[in-house]
């Protein structure tokens, strides 16, 4: 039996605009053990969203608890919220969220610039560059590469704080295949290599990457069991 | 905490750059209104020391006595203007007797007027400075040729006349004027000197002026026997107070005023020490409410600003959300913000400082060019009064888009399109 990292219990999540009640997560339950690689998949408008926000710490729970690595996260202040998020989360975005103007080791070194751990940031963002193969575009501008190398700068720079748990979010959405195949290959090593991945999508495709499917329909969750042919992302090319 | 700084300004230069025009035009905000307060606050200071050498240049250690009372330390009424006929020539008789003023070294009474002099078909007009014979003791100045008047010829209302220069060379060009005949107001008069040129001191200018005794003066060019001032020089500079204290007492004493408080007083005396530090408040007070005025501009600035960072922080809304989810703690985003546009209003700053300082370096080159006695000064006191300043509006005007960007909730920020 592995550790537990997620643990979650009854969680709700509502948005009060006025008068209006709108409920997203009706009380959801479940638990993510570390080195696991699970997909939260579901239609959009499903909640698989503001899950994935609530569990990345980027939002708060209506009610419900939600303990990460052992630690309940329901009564933290912004700011702890922020440094945990700092040192325990990394997030990868459909639309990468890179600054703008700003070189490929800078976007990487970001995390750590908010870090309490001071150690050789350079040679850090280094490091994570070269593991997604993008050690030959460190001074490069942003609007100067790919979008599927956009994408790994986004993977290197979730990774750099050597996180518990990486959130990606649609990671491929905004990739050609060709790209997107890198970009799970990528993901499927980082998992092999012990990091727990979640991984949130409306593909089936993309969701069977996993070796876990969390299906959340209308706030519910309607299904959660491991994946029976996991797909395996290898050089370009996909392999059952 | 270092880093964080470093890799603020990183991004604000970064941010700066990729939007030239923009920040250049939030920045000339700040160019203007500090360049301004530069400019004035120099320019204001080369004039000021232009009007003091000016008062400087007729000596420290004179005293005037001016008719009529001083109200509320201010100058009497004839210094603007009034005809107050309460000092005469009788006064300054006796303030030249060392047994009432033992401290003065000189007395000069005057009674000025205008009139028109003229030498055969030549006329000139003129400023006419009816004096007492020692004026040049008090007032400094010397003859060209031949001589000036003495108190022999100032008691008996002699007809004699010293030039100026300019009325010299209007009257009679390279001739000769010693011995010459003038008339003024049909009244003859024998010349019997020139002054040597002495330019404009205390804004008086000494050359185009006839001198010739007051009591000829009063009696018959104007029909009167007041004068308009009295100048005295005090032997040494520390008895200043002494002889003003002397002439109070010896007037006082003439004009039978036994309230010694002053208040019954028919007359005012000053030193040109006092008067020099009331045109430097006087002066100093119109530079600080000029530089005031061109303060307003940085306020003005400031909004600018402020309505740029409001820009920027919409602009930048994903870029805050990505920085909330990599860790950033809400001071982190406030602090690049105000970071950022403290470093626009602070390079504004600077650059306003080189600007306006280069400016009023060429009005002083200018000044000087064009004969003043002009004073280059860029007080250390403006530039950083100018730095911290702008750094302060920067501040001010950039903390509500900072607070703002940091309220930002991550996740609406995140998906901002």
């Amino acid at each position: 039996m592995s550790t537990i990292l997620i643990q979650v219990k009854d969680l709700k999540k509502e948005y009060r605009t006025d008068e209006v009640v709108t409920k997203v997560l009706h009380g959801l339950s479940f638990s993510i053990a570390k080195g696991e690689f699970v997909a939260i998949m579901g239609p959009s408008g499903s909640g698989k969203s503001t899950l994935m926000h609530i569990l990345g710490l980027l939002d708060r729970a209506t009610s419900g608890t939600y303990e990460l690595d052992g630690e309940n996260v329901n009564d933290l202040s912004d700011d702890e919220l922020a440094g945990l998020r700092n040192k325990k989360i990394g997030f990868v975005f459909q639309a990468f969220n890179l600054l703008p103007r700003t070189t490929v080791m800078d976007n990487v070194k970001l995390p750590l610039v908010y870090s309490e751990d001071k150690s050789d940031p350079e040679k850090r963002a280094r490091e994570v560059l070269e593991s997604v193969g993008l050690g030959h575009r460190l001074n490069y501008f942003t609007n100067q590469i790919s979008g599927g190398e956009k994408q790994r700068v986004a993977i290197a720079r979730a990774l750099v704080n050597n996180p518990s748990v990486v959130f990606a979010d649609e990671p491929t959405g905004n990739l050609d295949s060709k790209s997107g195949v890198q970009v799970m290959e990528i993901l499927q090593k980082l998992n092999d290599a012990g990091n727990t991945i979640i991984l949130v999508t409306h593909e089936t495709y993309t969701a069977e990457h996993a070796d876990r499917i969390i299906k959340i329909r209308d706030g519910l969750i309607f299904d959660d069991s491991k994946v029976v042919n996991r797909r395996i992302a290898r050089d370009g090319e996909i392999l059952k | 905490m270092f880093s964080l700084i470093r890799q603020c300004l990183k991004n604000s230069t970064a941010s700066l750059l990729a939007n030239k025009v923009r920040s250049f035009l939030t920045m000339l905000g700040i160019v203007i209104g500090v360049g301004a307060v530069i400019i004035i606050m120099a320019v204001g200071a080369g004039a000021q020391s232009l009007i003091l050498a000016q008062v400087k240049s007729l000596g420290t250690n004179l005293i005037g006595v001016l008719p009529g009372k001083a109200e509320n330390e201010g100058p009497p009424a004839s210094a603007m203007g009034i005809i107050i006929t309460t000092l005469t020539y009788e006064d300054a008789v006796a303030l030249r007797d060392k047994k009432n003023a033992p401290h003065l070294s000189g007395v000069v009474a005057y009674s000025n007027g205008v009139g028109t002099a003229s030498w055969g078909s030549h006329t000139y007009d003129t400023n006419l400075s009816g004096c007492t014979a020692d004026m040049m003791d008090v007032e400094g100045g010397e003859i060209d040729k031949g001589r000036f008047f003495s108190e022999e010829e100032e008691k008996n209302l002699a007809k004699v006349v010293v030039l100026g220069r300019t009325v010299k060379n209007e009257l009679f060009g390279e001739s000769d004027a010693i011995g010459q005949r003038i008339k003024i107001k049909k009244h003859t008069f024998e010349v019997i000197g020139v002054m040597a040129e002495r330019g404009t001191v205390a804004f008086q200018d000494y050359d185009d002026k006839i001198f010739l005794p007051i009591r000829t003066m009063q009696k018959l060019m104007l029909g009167v026997n007041h004068v308009n001032m009295i100048r005295a020089k005090v032997d040494y500079e520390e008895n200043i107070t002494k002889a003003m204290e002397e002439v109070t007492v010896t007037l006082r004493d003439r004009h039978d005023i036994t309230d010694q408080s002053g208040a019954g007083d028919d007359f005012t005396v000053n030193s040109a020490a006092q008067a020099l530090d009331m045109i430097k408040t006087i002066t100093d007070a119109l530079r600080y409410f000029l530089a005031a005025m061109a303060a307003l501009s940085l306020l003005v600035g400031g909004i600018g600003i402020m309505n740029i960072m409001l820009v920027s922080v919409t602009e930048r809304t994903r870029e805050i959300g990505l920085r909330k989810a990599v860790g950033a703690t809400n001071s982190n985003i406030s602090n690049q913000f105000l970071i950022e546009s403290i470093a626009i209003t602070l390079i504004g700053g600077i650059i306003g400082i080189v600007g306006g300082g280069i400016i009023s370096f060429l009005i002083s080159l200018v000044a000087r060019f064009l004969g003043y006695d002009w004073a280059f000064s860029l007080s250390l006191l403006s530039v950083i009064l100018a730095v911290s300043v702008s750094s302060l509006v920067g501040l001010v005007f950039g903390l509500y888009p900072a607070r703002k960007a940091s309220q930002l909730e991550p996740v609406q920020a995140l998906h901002y399109e």
